[in-house]
């Protein structure tokens, strides 16, 4: 019998490190050749580390939400033969993990705060949920002799201690008590009013003190980093335009209305996704990348038109590459493709990367006004808002159009609020007359 | 009449009534209380006050028979006493009276309007009362419902006749020379004790396998003992089943299914106590009912906004101490002040002979809570003070958590035990242990030191047994 070691293998080009975020197997667990043994993020996307023998595992080198460096040991397999490594050698020095594995033996009081959050012993209070220790209940368990007040048990405390906490507005089952039994005190009451808020509470509706601890990983994390690179750098500019899209329904409906194989659904968005692409020919400085440290600004020639979308484990953005060279109908077939793999979460990383500008849709939720988040380090980003019916004065009467908002963000650093303005007029005016989307 | 406009209006001037409408007054609120009979209303006057004058009268009479007998150890002998029960009952009336004059000052002073006469409600915040002098028409900003309760009649045994209840039976000129008690409750046996004491030949018809069957048998045992003793007979399981048609005997179903016939001359219906809901217009106000009772909140408040109920309308247990309780409160909200029902213990007493006394959870309420618990038991028989009162029946008993001793019940059964009712109150709404009853020093030689021996014994080291 031997061991193989598992190293966490190259999983994207250029990429340096990838954040465990599931395992699917645990110590003792035997497994097969190619079964899947965890899953790691890398910036974009999510790969899966299958086994590459037979073995049961001995060891998990990581905890989920750790950041493990390409070429760490992960996983420790008992084998049948001699192994990939000498029995002697200790797995564990060979670590190479982002933070300090000795936090997970001491998890301490102020694991709560948000400065630790990221350490390992606040991912195991989420995943084991025992009594936080920021509670006032559990505070009181080392003074209490005998068992202490259990959940929907009467408080204890004289009738004059109630009256007090009564005219106090406060309810009595948020106290803590410090005397034997938990009986509340005179001054666990003062204590609580010194700690608490001084609003008085409607009696009825019950104050939840209860704050839960759940650690940022995977998705989550990328998402959150992302955004505050993008909130923290870039000076946004927000134009809201309303565009009349009454012909570009009819078109639409038209063109859904004669079936082919070869041609499927149009949404708005392939519309959008063409209009954009006749725009940046007038305007190429909309469809770059900012380095702003480099001070350079990367401006493509292609347009890689990235689209928000919204899956079950968070906001990920799948690109529809070269839209400049597509048409309508392959820009539609690229997106239900690129949507599909997006969801079912089987999107490559490639699939996820290398936008040059992005759309973002909520579709019937997409509300009257948004203020989009660009896509650091791109420059603009395309919100599309809800269509809806409304009543238009044309000169003499209203009548109804089915009237939707464009609610795009501009990096204000490298684009003016005038050539933002040009850039939505230019997308409003081939949208209200759609066939110059079709004219080249 | 012209009508009167005030902020708060209390229906009935029972003890939930009128410690209501007195509370309110002294919180400066405009208050006006509506009573057709007397103030105190049942507890007062055909119920606590009375039943106990005569209870206490008919207790003195049986120990001086008792000397007369001879066999009394304390070496006291007398000739046989003789009982006017006219003059008992007028002695035990002036105390009825005085205290209904003392209930009369009391709104008084606190500036509370008095009505006398019937009250109907015609909305939810207008009342019509029936005074001597006419309709007088009542508004309202709050309405407190403190109607009562009233005795059960068995349709077939109506009142009327030799057929009597509680509040007849405190108003007799003689002593019955046979007195059948239909329901063997507190109120049958307190009543049927009596008048067993003062001579009576008394039989109890219980439909249940026990008498008091609210409480524990370990709890009434030295009651049942005692009823033997007082040569009172106890029917179990046997139905009353009417009137025979001479009205000289009770006619009952035996527990083996005989019929049989009891001779009485009077006979007594003590089967419990249903609220007083009919007559003062509840159909026009369309109130939230839970089964005869009105449904209340914990701040006493019925489904109508502005309409409180208390006391015994509103449900058990029916007793004058928690209608009592809930008028105050309800005058300290109707007042602005924030306050809603969290007592924790109403504790109840039966002056029967000997007394029983329970508050807080029994062994069983308390097992059922699902935790382990302790109980402790100190008899009276091991007690200095009840040896010396001739008093060695009985004892007294504490349930407390295992986990952490808290006390939740106490019950004691005994004479006199009644008094101890305050300190048994006292340590379950102060949330006391068993340690905090066991290190509070009790006075020597009294009864009461037999709650501290009972906690001592359920920590495992009582010291006088």
């Amino acid at each position: 019998m031997g061991e193989h070691i598992i190293k966490l293998p190259d999983v994207g080009e250029g990429v340096a490190e990838a954040e465990l975020v599931e395992w699917h197997v645990k110590v003792g667990d035997l497994v097969r050749e190619d079964t899947v043994l965890a899953a790691v993020m890398t910036d974009k996307a999510t790969v899966e580390i299958p086994s590459p023998v037979d073995g049961e595992i001995l060891w998990l080198g990581a905890e989920i939400g750790d950041t493990v460096a390409i070429g760490s040991p992960i996983v420790r397999l008992k084998v049948a033969g001699e192994g990939n490594v000498k029995p002697e050698s200790s797995p564990a020095a060979e670590t190479i993990k982002v933070e300090p594995p000795a936090k997970l033996a001491t998890p301490k009081p102020e694991a709560a705060t948000p400065a630790q959050k990221a350490s390992p012993a606040a991912g195991e209070a989420k995943a084991r949920p025992a009594p936080s220790p920021a509670s006032p209940k559990s505070t009181t368990r080392s003074t209490v002799s005998g068992a202490p007040r259990a959940e929907g048990e009467k408080p204890l405390a004289s009738p004059a201690i109630r009256l007090r906490a009564r005219e106090a507005g406060i309810d009595l089952r948020q106290v803590a008590g410090s005397g034997p039994a938990g009986r509340i005190s005179h001054e666990d009451i003062e204590a609580f009013l010194a700690r608490g808020p001084q609003v008085a509470r409607i009696s009825g509706l019950a104050r939840n003190d209860a704050v839960e601890d759940i650690k940022v990983i995977g998705l989550r994390r990328k998402i959150a980093e992302k955004m505050t690179l993008a909130k923290s750098r870039i000076p946004h500019i927000t134009y809201v335009e309303e565009i009349d899209v009454t012909a570009l329904e009819d078109l639409r409906a038209a063109l859904n209305k004669e079936k082919r194989a070869d041609r499927p659904k149009l949404t708005l968005l392939p519309f959008l996704m063409r209009a954009m692409v006749k725009s940046i020919a007038d305007q190429p400085n909309l469809n770059a990348l900012f380095d702003d440290e480099g001070g350079i600004i990367h401006q493509h020639g292609g347009v890689h038109i990235g689209i928000a979308a919204q899956t079950p484990s968070g906001l990920v953005v799948p690109v529809v590459k070269h839209a400049e060279a597509r048409d309508i109908w392959e820009c539609a077939a690229e997106l239900n493709r690129l949507a599909e793999a997006a969801k079912s979460g089987t999107a490559t990383r490639d699939e996820l990367s290398g936008s040059t500008i992005t759309i973002t849709s909520l579709g019937a939720m997409g509300g009257v006004a948004t203020t989009p988040v660009i896509n650091h380090p791109e420059v603009a980003i395309i919100g599309v808002n809800k269509m809806m019916v409304r009543p238009v004065w044309d000169g003499t009467q209203f009548i109804p159009r089915k009237m939707m908002n464009l609610s795009s963000s501009f990096d204000h650093r490298v684009i003016d609020g005038w050539d933002a303005a040009v850039f939505v007029q230019r997308i409003k005016t081939l949208l209200e007359t759609p066939a110059l989307i079709f004219v080249d | 009449m012209k009508e009167i406009s005030c902020k708060l209006l209390v229906i009935g001037a029972g003890p939930g009534g009128y410690v209501c409408a007195i509370r309110a007054g002294q919180l400066g609120v405009d208050t006006v209380i509506v009573e057709a009979g007397r103030p105190g209303g049942t507890c007062l006057n055909v119920g606590c006050i009375p039943s106990k004058a005569l209870i206490h009268a008919a207790e003195e009479f049986e120990k001086v028979a008792h000397m007369a007998g001879g066999k009394s150890p304390l070496g006291i002998s007398v000739g046989a006493p003789t009982l006017d029960l006219t003059k008992a009952v007028a002695w035990k009336d002036s105390i009825v009276s005085r205290l209904n004059s003392g209930v009369a000052g009391l709104l008084k002073k606190a500036k509370v309007k008095t009505v006398h006469g019937w009250a109907t409600f015609r909305d939810g915040k207008t009342v019509e009362v029936e005074t001597e002098t006419g309709t007088q028409v009542i508004r309202a900003e709050a309405v407190v419902i403190a109607t009562g309760s009233a005795p059960v009649e068995l349709p077939f045994l109506p009142f009327g006749g030799p057929v009597i209840s509680s509040t007849e039976a405190l108003a007799l000129s003689e002593v019955p020379k046979r007195l059948a008690v239909v329901g063997g409750g507190y109120i049958g046996l307190e009543l049927g004790i009596a008048f067993a004491k003062m001579g009576a030949e008394v039989t109890v018809v219980e439909a249940l396998p026990r008498v008091l069957a609210q409480y524990d048998a370990e709890l009434t045992r030295p009651v049942v003992k005692r009823l033997a003793e007082l040569g009172i007979e106890v029917m179990l399981g046997a139905k009353a089943k009417g009137l025979s048609t001479k009205g000289d005997a009770l006619l009952v179903e035996t527990a083996d299914g005989k019929n049989s016939k009891l001779a009485a001359d009077k006979i007594l219906v003590t089967v419990g106590r249903k609220p007083v809901t009919e007559g003062w217009g509840l159909e026009q106000i369309d109130l939230d009912m839970v089964g005869k009772f009105i449904r209340i909140d914990d701040q006493c408040r019925s489904s109508m906004r502005g309409i409180f109920a208390i006391g015994d309308v509103t449900g058990e247990p029916m007793l004058a101490h928690r209608a009592m309780a809930q008028g105050e409160m309800v005058a300290e909200v109707v007042a602005g002040q924030k306050r809603s029902w969290d007592k924790r213990a109403i504790p109840a007493v039966c002056f029967t002979d000997p007394e029983l006394l329970t508050a807080g959870l029994s062994p069983e309420e308390a097992k059922a809570l699902g935790g382990e618990i302790k109980i402790g038991l100190f008899p009276f028989a091991a007690n200095g003070r009840a040896m010396t009162k001739l008093g060695e029946d009985g004892f007294v008993r504490v349930v407390a958590r295992a986990d952490n001793h808290l006390v939740l019940g106490i019950q004691a059964v005994g004479q006199g035990v009644s008094e101890l009712s305050t300190a048994f109150g006292l340590a379950l709404e102060m949330g006391a242990r068993l340690e905090d009853i066991a290190g509070t020093i009790h006075a020597h030689p009294t009864q009461g030191e037999g709650f501290q021996e009972a906690a001592l014994k359920a920590l495992g080291h009582a010291l006088h047994i």
